[in-house]
């Protein structure tokens, strides 16, 4: 297994652009369920789906932006200080971001307070610029950059959709519910974001056992 | 000329310009970057604000179509508000279609359960009562403390909260104060929320405040007001 996986990957660092940098970020490597990164955002903007998606786009929008520059200037980069300018120009594209939701919508920048500007210590964005758009064109970046941010607003929008359906009774502030519904506040509050972020993990993890456990069962078969 | 001990630190040292030259770089180039796009949005932030505010003046102060901003001179009479008056010291004066003043819109601010809670409320010098509140920022508990901003028989105190001068005119005759969810019995009285005290009693604590400074220094000046509406009503 290990023997036919080796040349692949040396042919993927050659290769153009594929879609498979952009997939990989939705779900086989999600940047929530499965690498377990940025868990301030997930678990604090995620009680209601239009915060959730908000706060998904605007992080996408970083990515993105910073994969691509990090990855156009890799070579113009000494190694010693590519953290502190990594670091400078994520900081750069979330004052954009911050500035762009302002011209917006007031009411939208409110709701996110101050989890905008911790865009910046999102340790998914410094990690994609740090192993792959440092390292990468910028072509592939620019994809790997779009999976990511698709991957976590899909992820926020999981768990802002659950939070909001049980501790709001409505979702993107339509109301599902009889008025006689009596709403799980524990669900808006911050521990409901860990018990939600607890059972979605519980059922990737699930998922992936299960595919695991198929894998070598189809392997044996072969 | 170096020393050879010099000249072999210096030769595993990594050279300095290429550092200099990638920090340097990449930061004029963000600062550029972060320049433009402030030059490019500070107009509209500054127009969505301004709308935000319209909005919440006419949102206190029922059927009010127009607004025109004052601030307190030194000697308790008012002047028009210019831009860099600090918001908390400047009310909206609304106005009807008739160019009719209908009340005026003030500012109050206090601390809530969590942090600062900031608000608006309409006070009509004519029926000399509180006639709408709005919460404009709060970081309240989410279903609970929050209810100040949408539970409606809360919001229903501010349509007609007695603020009546008393018989001197420098103070009210009775103050705001918050009772029991449901224990309202006068005008000048705010029913809590049962789940929300805190947050409740928070908005009473800032209505008691304002008025008490506003309504004493307003009351009499509500003739002026009328007449800056006649003028200007835009």
């Amino acid at each position: 297994m290990a023997v036919s996986d080796k040349p692949v990957t040396i042919i993927a660092s050659d290769r153009a652009p594929s879609t498979d940098e952009f997939i990989k970020g939705l779900w086989r490597e999600n940047p929530v369920f499965v690498q377990v990164l940025g868990m301030c955002p997930v678990l604090a903007v995620t009680n209601s789906g239009a915060n959730a998606l908000a706060m998904g786009l605007a992080t996408t929008f970083v990515l993105v932006l910073s994969n691509a520059l990090v990855s156009a200037l890799r070579s113009f980069i000494p190694k010693q200080v590519r953290i502190a300018t990594f670091i400078l120009i994520i900081a750069t594209f979330v004052t954009v971001v911050d500035y762009l939701i302002q011209a917006v919508s007031l009411d939208m920048h409110r709701a996110l307070g101050a989890f905008i500007s911790l865009i910046v210590v999102n340790c998914l964005i410094l990690g994609r610029a740090e192993a792959f758009a440092s390292k990468n064109t910028l072509g592939r970046s620019i994809l790997d950059g779009l999976g990511m941010g698709v991957g976590f607003t899909f992820a926020l929008l999981c768990l802002g959709g659950v939070r909001e359906i049980l501790g709001s009774g409505s979702l993107f502030g339509f109301a599902l519910f009889p008025a006689g519904f009596q709403p799980w506040i524990v669900m808006i509050l911050p521990s409901g974001g860990f018990f939600t972020l607890a059972l979605w993990l519980l059922l990737f993890n699930r998922l992936k056992a299960r595919k695991a456990a198929r894998g070598v069962t189809g392997e044996a078969a072969a | 000329m170096m020393s050879p001990a010099a000249q072999q630190s210096g030769a595993s040292r990594p050279p300095a310009w290429p550092m200099y030259r990638a920090l340097v770089g990449v930061g004029l180039v963000c600062g550029l970057l972060i320049v433009t796009v402030f030059v490019l949005t500070g107009p509209v932030i500054v127009r969505n604000e301004a709308a935000a505010l319209q909005a919440a003046v006419f949102q206190v102060l029922p059927g009010a179509v127009s607004s025109r901003s004052f601030t307190l001179a030194g000697d308790d009479s008012l002047r028009p508000a210019v831009d860099g008056d600090d918001p908390q010291a400047t009310v909206h004066a609304g106005y009807d279609a008739m160019g009719e003043l209908l009340g005026i819109a003030i500012p109050a601010q206090g601390m809530g359960y969590q942090d600062v809670i900031r608000i608006l409320y309409g006070y009509s010098p004519q029926r000399e009562a509180v006639v709408g509140m709005q919460v404009l920022a709060s970081k309240e508990t989410p279903g609970l403390g929050d209810k100040i901003e949408k539970d409606p028989a809360f919001l229903a105190n501010f349509r007609a909260l007695d603020v009546a001068l008393a018989a001197d005119g420098q103070s009210l005759a009775q103050p705001v104060s918050v009772v029991k969810s449901g224990a309202k019995t006068s005008p000048w009285q705010i029913d809590g929320i049962t789940g929300a005290t805190i947050s409740s009693k928070a908005i009473g604590n800032m209505l008691w405040h304002s008025t008490a400074y506003w309504v004493p220094r307003l009351y009499p000046l509500q003739r002026e007001l009328a007449r800056g509406g006649g003028e200007h009503g835009g």
